[in-house]
């Protein structure tokens, strides 16, 4: 933090104020430079390249692609599932997140470290495991099947396979949030005459509902694009389980790069959408707790 | 090295941090630049460091034209409010941190640097502490650390930036005075930034009181104190009661009482109403002056705090400060006469 | 806050230089609810017992269940598969990929956050917003971007393809051609310096402005210049939140799957990282070689986690704020 006196001083970057500007800390003009051009070449270019191509399909090239029956169907697939899979994370990450925080049990630190096994396993190996566990035959799966529930080669199994990956989004957003709200709070609830659960609902959870919003948005935008630790458990059936993604790398492998950059743009486009969302939300989450 | 600054300006945004300020610091003195938040006062230093660039104006080093030279180059000892201490090194790695960056013929020997690290935390009375990390010193310690690590370097003029406003009280008043004998020993032109009033008057040679990016007053502490330029400098240093008063031919009349002008002088303009400044402890009881009546005297420390309301003029209330008198008793409702023996003057609005 | 000078009586010149010394206060430590303000005990081991039971199905289980399924047919033939040349070829393509995108984004990362942190310019925001981009493109799309410049029917093809002859200055006539980009090592590469690209950038960004820029403009004043500053005052504040991007980026160029396989053309022996060759292996139906491979990546994963765990609580106040549990 700038540590100056005067509130109004900022930091020794300089201002430009009347075309004279000079900075103190060396190294801007060679770290944006680099900054920039590094950014340019390897993500803004390329990415740029996608909006190039569909232009030269146009608004009604790109629709006559969006509409074929199997990319909207794998379209719906990758947003559905993604949608299901991030609200269950939604809850079940906060009971998770709660119970790490304000509960002592045997293996506690462990479990909170097991939270980040996600971002770290490849998800290809997710993948496979994931399907061997739910599979037919596997640990889980065949008492599921036993009870009727198929989740090997359904959409169902996508989900499963999102809920392993967007876990962690929701519980270290929530996480910090949790552990920061004052329990003066509470106690001033009970002194109040509220029960428990009252208190709970009202009190602590409507504090930390933007953080579990935005752990939601981030594992929803994770899922939407996820593909690794998704092909193995779906099957990938046109039409019931195909994932918008593997769409696009089967179009690849058919010499179709109008099909497969227009379906890459339409994941583009909602992703860019709740990227914003989740900028804004965190920003506000930021301004609410005043801004730590 | 003595110091010209000649006509600096700088903005933030439509904020005018330095408006025309000039200023010309002695050499060898021990300056104080004290006004209260937003008055300027740091950015003054930062930008005579150059850690700050003026938008206009110069700043002269010992009669060199210093606004050209980059921080690195002007060789001054900065020591900041928080201390900065690199807090990945040692105590002695940080007072030699100047040395060691040097190149070229300027670069001294492994051999002398120590020698001059060992000199200064002699000087600084951390002995002993070289191998110490920040984390590990007090507040106090720190302070000193820094003060040597800008030391080392030999520099022309010595920058403090609120040097002791994150100490208690205690070590603050111990700090004070060492750094009075500290710049008694080294004779480097120091400037130093504060806001608390009491450490500038103590410790400076000379006092720039600032306001809103201008010097108000450039005095020895005693003339700020006892003749206070403008009613910001009065407001500043020192508790002030401020009546309502206005020109009376060639003398002033405050309150229904008839007083010779301050200074032998009224003030300019050609305005009838004057705004008048008494300090407490220049109130004192007896016949001749106000008429007033108690509301409330309260003890602190040494003195009696007494709080009267006038009788005439605009019925203000006024704090007066008084040696504690056994014998004198001023319940709320008593009748007092208030004399002033000293006040200040300036053009109402 | 700490007690400062040891109490003295003689006034100036006679500070204590062995007065106490005072460690930085501990931060606070999160208060834990075990008071009336709390749930019934029964309701806390109900709740406990879900989360664990959810951890459990979703997390732990697949975990045990890939080096259960790689040891199931013997030590002798996990060894095997690991063995096996195209197992090996596998590896060493994802330690290269790896070694080549860290200290690529190490170097981008380290710019941008000195870019962000110690200075003020327009457009900040949207700079910083547009490192963030990566995080929003699913890896296929990642891959295809590049498929899309460098492939066969791509606009740098013909650099590729034929090069192109320039006349420069000092050199005279030059024939610049890309090597093959695509199905070849450099769009491994690239499609994966792609994916990582955000991490050491967004670890160190929050943590250098946090630390603030007075220790840097104090060596200024006291004549350091700008490469001295950094290396001998910057660089050691960071080192710790260095080496957790480093690591986070690390794991995720080793296991990145989707772009690659994109980009790859899954040329075995040639263009297959570890990830492609377990899909591979799974696809032919070879399930305990797949697992054998696959356990290898599980178990850098979990040396990832315990790293990532140490860091975090030994150097934690190194690091950014939250990342400290």
């Amino acid at each position: 933090m700038s540590t100056v006196t005067n509130p109004l001083t900022p930091p020794a970057g300089g201002v430009a104020v009347s075309g004279r500007r000079r900075r103190v800390m060396p190294g801007f003009g060679l770290s944006l430079g680099y900054t920039v051009a590094w950014l340019s070449l390897i993500v803004l270019i390329p990415l740029a390249g996608v909006f190039v191509y569909s232009s030269k399909l146009g608004w009604s090239g790109l629709w006559a692609i969006w509409s074929e029956p199997r990319v909207l169907a794998a379209l719906k697939i990758s947003f559905g599932t993604a949608l299901a899979a991030a609200a269950f994370n939604a809850v079940m990450g906060t009971l998770v997140a709660w119970v790490l925080v304000r509960y002592r049990f045997p293996g506690r630190r462990l479990f909170d470290a097991m939270i980040d096994l996600p971002f770290a396993l490849p998800t290809a190996v997710a993948g496979i495991a994931l399907t061997a566990l739910y599979g037919g035959n596997g640990w889980i799966g065949r008492w599921l099947e036993a009870a009727g529930i198929k989740v090997a080669y359904t959409p169902l199994g996508i989900t499963v396979a999102l809920v392993f990956i967007g876990l962690p989004f929701v519980v270290r957003v929530v996480q910090p949030v949790l552990a920061e709200t004052e329990g003066e709070l509470e106690e001033a609830a009970a002194t109040l005459g509220a029960g428990r659960w009252h208190t709970v609902w009202k009190v602590v959870l409507p504090a930390v509902w933007p953080a579990v919003l935005a752990g939601f948005a981030l594992a929803f935008a994770r899922g939407v694009g996820e593909y690794g630790s998704v092909i193995f458990i779906a099957g990938n059936i046109p039409m019931v389980s195909e994932i918008a993604p593997l769409l696009i790398t089967i179009k690849l492998e058919e010499f179709d790069y109008a099909g497969a950059t227009a379906i890459a743009l339409a994941m583009l486009l909602l992703s860019f959408a709740l990227l914003l969302v989740i900028n804004t939300l965190q920003s506000r989450l930021a301004g609410r707790r005043g801004g730590k | 090295m003595k110091i010209d600054i000649q006509n600096l300006h700088k903005r933030f945004g439509s904020f005018a941090a330095l408006d025309d300020i000039d200023l010309e610091i002695r050499d060898g003195e021990l300056l104080a630049l004290l006004g209260p938040s937003g008055s300027g006062k740091t950015t003054l230093l930062r930008v005579i460091a150059g850690l700050e660039h003026a938008d206009g104006g110069r700043i002269l080093f010992g009669g060199e034209d210093a606004s050209r030279l980059s921080v690195q180059e002007r060789r001054v000892g900065f020591v900041f409010q928080h201390y900065a201490l690199f807090r990945h090194m040692t105590v002695a790695d940080n007072i030699a941190f100047g040395l060691k960056v040097r190149r070229g013929r300027e670069r001294w020997p492994a051999a002398r640097v120590a020698a001059r690290v060992e000199e200064l935390l002699s000087l600084v009375q951390l002995q002993g502490l070289g191998g110490r990390y920040p984390a590990q010193l007090s507040g106090g310690q720190r302070q000193r650390v820094a003060l040597a690590r800008a030391l080392a370097i030999e520099p022309r003029v010595l920058l403090l930036d609120e040097p002791f406003g994150a100490l208690d009280v205690q070590v603050r008043r111990d700090l004070r005075g060492w750094l009075r004998q500290l710049h008694v020993q080294t004779g480097l032109t120091t400037v130093f930034v504060t806001h608390d009033q009491e450490e500038a008057l103590e410790l400076a040679d000379r006092v720039a009181i600032l306001n809103g990016g201008r010097i108000e007053q450039l005095a020895t502490p005693a003339e700020a104190y006892d003749r206070p330029a403008s009613p910001v400098v009065y407001s500043f240093v020192g508790a002030v009661n401020r009546l309502r008063g206005r020109r009376h031919g060639d003398q002033v009349e405050v309150g229904g009482l008839v007083l010779p002008p301050p200074g032998g002088r009224l003030p300019e303009g050609a305005a009838n109403e004057l705004d008048i400044y008494v300090r407490p402890e220049d109130l004192r009881l007896g016949e001749g002056g106000w008429d007033a009546v108690v509301v409330d005297a309260q003890r602190s420390g040494p003195r009696l705090r007494v709080r009267a309301r006038l009788q005439g003029g605009q019925g203000e209330e006024v704090e007066v400060e008084l040696p504690v008198d056994a014998q004198q008793a001023h319940p709320p409702g008593s009748r007092v006469g208030l004399v002033p023996v000293r006040y200040g003057a300036f053009a109402g609005g | 806050m700490a007690p400062q000078t040891g109490g003295n009586v003689h006034g100036v010149l006679a500070l204590d230089p062995r007065e106490l010394t005072m460690a930085e206060p501990a931060p606070a430590a999160h208060v834990r609810r075990t008071s009336p303000t709390s749930e019934p005990r029964w309701v806390q081991w109900l709740l406990i017992a879900a989360a664990i039971g959810f951890l459990l199905a979703f997390l732990l289980l697949p975990l045990v269940l890939v080096f259960a399924e790689a040891l199931r047919g013997g030590i002798g033939a996990f060894l095997a598969a690991i063995r096996e040349p195209d197992a090996l070829a596998a590896v060493r393509l994802t330690l290269v990929v790896t070694a080549i995108t860290v200290p690529l984004n190490l170097v981008f990362g380290v710019a941008a956050a000195w870019l962000v942190a110690k200075h003020e310019f327009p457009g900040k925001r949207i700079l910083v917003s547009l490192i963030d981009l990566p995080f929003a493109v699913s890896p296929v799309v990642a891959g295809l971007v590049f498929i899309l410049v460098f492939g066969a029917h791509g606009w740098a093809w013909p650099l590729i393809d034929e090069g192109v002859d320039l006349s420069l200055p000092l050199l005279g006539q030059v024939h610049v051609q890309l090597p093959k980009i695509v199905f070849a090592l450099p769009g491994i590469v690239l499609a994966t310096v792609f994916v990582t690209f955000p991490f050491i950038a967004r670890e160190l960004m929050p943590l250098m402005e946090q630390q603030g820029s007075d220790e840097e403009l104090a060596a200024l004043s006291l004549g350091a210049g700008g490469w001295q500053t950094f290396w001998r005052v910057t660089l050691p504040n960071i080192r710790w939140g260095l080496l957790y991007g480093v690591l986070l980026c690390g794991a995720r160029a080793m296991g990145e799957f989707g772009a690659v396989s994109v980009v790859s053309g899954h040329i075995r022996g040639r263009t297959n990282t570890l990830p492609l060759h377990v899909e591979i292996l799974y696809n032919e139906y070879a399930y305990s070689a797949a697992f054998a491979v696959a356990s290898l990546l599980a178990l850098s994963a979990l040396v990832t986690l315990v790293l990532k765990t140490w860091l975090e609580s030994r150097h934690g106040e190194s690091l950014a704020a939250g990342h400290r549990h």
